[in-house]
């Protein structure tokens, strides 16, 4: 309780704020994740936590740490660098993945077709 | 003043990425085929780590960063390494 008193007022609001964002906007996430009804609409909903929302809460810990410490706190850049660098790695590969699953045979109809001739050869 | 705003701030937060988390580990139970698993368990992973940075900052403490880029960290390793398996059938080839 005692650390946090020493924020400002504005910068309490503006901590507030962003917090409130990024835990939402994983919230919408998560909840899409269980909403939509196919792998490939399913595979879009968690990006909307992993961007803005780790952006928000990271950046509001970056401001509430530089203000408590009166010194620029900057390291919580590295994990928004690294999570904004992998998340598309890592859906581009499960994607990849599930199309070779469904095509491969035991599909459950719900892959598009193979759109050009040189992604037909894999 | 500004304590009470950012505590009933990362209280209401700290609910909403267990609700978000509890999603999650929903899907992962019930999804159809393994490819939804694995998505579900990637966004379970990057809720704990900013569930675990709103803990750090309610605790004003370094500590908890170090453990949510931990997990970042893991949770990359173990998704691409799922994705592999689904892709090949093993990790390591």
């Amino acid at each position: 309780m005692t650390p946090l008193a020493d924020l400002p007022l504005w910068a309490a609001l503006v901590v507030a704020a962003l917090v409130l964002l990024g835990a939402g906007l994983c919230l919408i996430g998560s909840v899409g994740l269980i909403r939509l009804t196919t792998f490939y609409q399913r595979v879009h909903a968690p990006t909307l936590g992993t961007t803005l929302g780790a952006g928000s809460i990271l950046l509001a810990s970056m401001l509430c740490f530089s203000l408590l410490e009166s010194r620029p706190v900057l390291h919580e850049i590295l994990i928004a660098a690294f999570v904004t660098v992998t998340t598309p790695v890592t859906l581009m590969l499960l994607v990849r993945a599930a199309l070779y699953r469904d095509r491969i045979g035991e599909g459950s109809g719900e892959a598009p077709p193979p759109r050009s001739s040189s992604e037909r050869k894999r | 003043m500004s304590a009470v705003i950012v505590h009933g701030a990362l209280i209401v937060a700290q609910i909403m990425l267990a609700l978000a988390m509890g999603c999650t580990v929903y899907r992962m139970f019930k999804g159809p085929r393994a490819q939804d698993r694995v998505v579900a368990l990637d966004a379970l992973y990057v809720n704990a780590m900013l569930l675990l940075l709103t803990f750090g900052i309610r605790q004003g403490s370094n500590l908890y960063f170090e453990v949510a880029l931990a997990i970042a960290l893991l949770g990359f390793v173990g998704t691409v390494a799922l994705a592999k398996f689904l892709m090949r059938g093993e990790v390591i080839e």
